[in-house]
């Protein structure tokens, strides 16, 4: 189980985003791609872990599960995979490795709330 | 304070580990080593399989490893009797291997007196699987004894393996393996895969593998001096 680790890198970088923008992060957005090797339910108990005396205490982890998108040269279109274990075309079955989405792990977004910077210094 | 709100930040939660990779990848490059990653489940024979790959490609080439082990040193005493340098990392708690973990252990070794450096991972195919180490090349090794669904039940591990081997092929009758199921487990997770079926034990099927390793390292250093 690396999620604990993986937790912690989540944690660094909203804290580091909070610490930098002089706000409080009340929950965190993660994208996780199907093929990350993250385990969802373990990261969900290991993100409460690493929040634990940080500022990010009592923050929330929101997660969007990314599928795994592929590109089928032989329909050439992108193509949802319904599942990880068949890298195929779920239309015409031509397999195909030309992986487009399914790897994130990555923050994308946190919900803050302003400490005592004025607005206009924090806006994106 | 005031109402919370959204603010997009868009951060690469393995990015330290990524651009260690890179860097590593890079070092690779310019020192001219092709370097091997290996990642298996706990018992697969990979210390064994190693070993023997290390003896077998030593008249010919300069090789070394580095091992990944949770706490013991065993793996590593077993490696040196091959006579090639082998260097432990013990993860402790850890459950794989992080690029700064192989930075670190790299720090005193020259890597232009080497023409191949192996990196066998800790036991696992689940963990390894997010961490790129700038290897060249991801192996992923099965035995037979392990079954043939093995790659549909870690598909994340065997999609990011650039070649499978199958190993401990002097046990297939003895467990009624199948080959064909096993073939086509590996290219439902990662198409067009290569695949060696092969015997650590014995030396069968290893010479073809170590031909494949050996072409690898030819054709990056033709790369490397475009």
């Amino acid at each position: 189980m690396h999620e604990l680790s993986i937790a912690m890198g989540i944690v660094d970088a909203a804290l580091d985003e909070s610490q930098r923008r002089g706000v409080h992060v009340s929950a965190v957005h993660l994208r996780l791609g199907a093929l990350s090797g993250v385990v969802k339910d373990a990261l969900m108990f290991s993100y409460e872990v690493a929040c634990q005396d940080t500022p990010l205490q009592g923050s929330q982890l929101i997660v969007e599960d990314v599928p795994v998108i592929v590109f089928c040269a032989h329909c050439e279109v992108e193509r949802e995979l319904p599942s990880v274990q068949l890298f195929a075309c779920p239309e015409c079955g031509t397999p195909t490795m030309d992986i487009r989405h399914g790897k994130e792990l990555e923050v994308f977004a946190i919900e803050v709330q302003e400490e005592e910077v004025p607005e206009e210094e924090v806006r994106e | 304070m005031s109402e919370p709100r959204l603010v997009e930040v868009r951060r690469n939660v393995l990015k330290q580990n990524d651009v260690i990779a890179r860097a590593l990848r890079e070092q690779f490059r310019a020192a001219g080593v092709f370097v091997v990653s290996l990642v298996s489940s706990p018992g697969s024979g990979k210390t064994t399989f190693l070993e023997k790959t290390l003896t077998q490609l030593q008249p010919r080439y300069r090789v070394a490893a580095l091992v990944g082990d949770l706490a013991t040193e065993n793996d590593a005493v077993r490696l040196a009797r091959s006579k090639a340098p082998v260097k432990q990392i013990t993860t402790g708690t850890l459950c794989h291997l992080e690029a700064a973990m192989v930075q670190n252990a790299l720090q005193e070794w020259d890597l232009h007196q080497l023409d191949f450096l192996f990196i066998e991972n800790v036991g696992n195919l689940v963990c390894p699987s997010s961490y790129d180490l700038g290897e060249n090349l991801r192996l992923v090794l099965m035995s037979v004894t392990e079954g043939e669904d093995k790659p549909l039940k870690y598909p994340t591990i065997f999609n990011s393996a650039d070649v499978a081997v199958v190993t401990k092929n002097e046990l297939a009758e003895a467990v009624e393996f199948d080959w064909n199921v096993a073939r086509t487990s590996i290219q439902s997770v990662r198409p067009g895969m290569q695949i060696f079926r092969l015997s650590a034990k014995t030396g069968q099927g290893m010479e073809e593998y170590l031909n494949f390793l050996a072409h690898q390292l030819a054709e990056q250093r033709a790369v490397a001096h475009i």
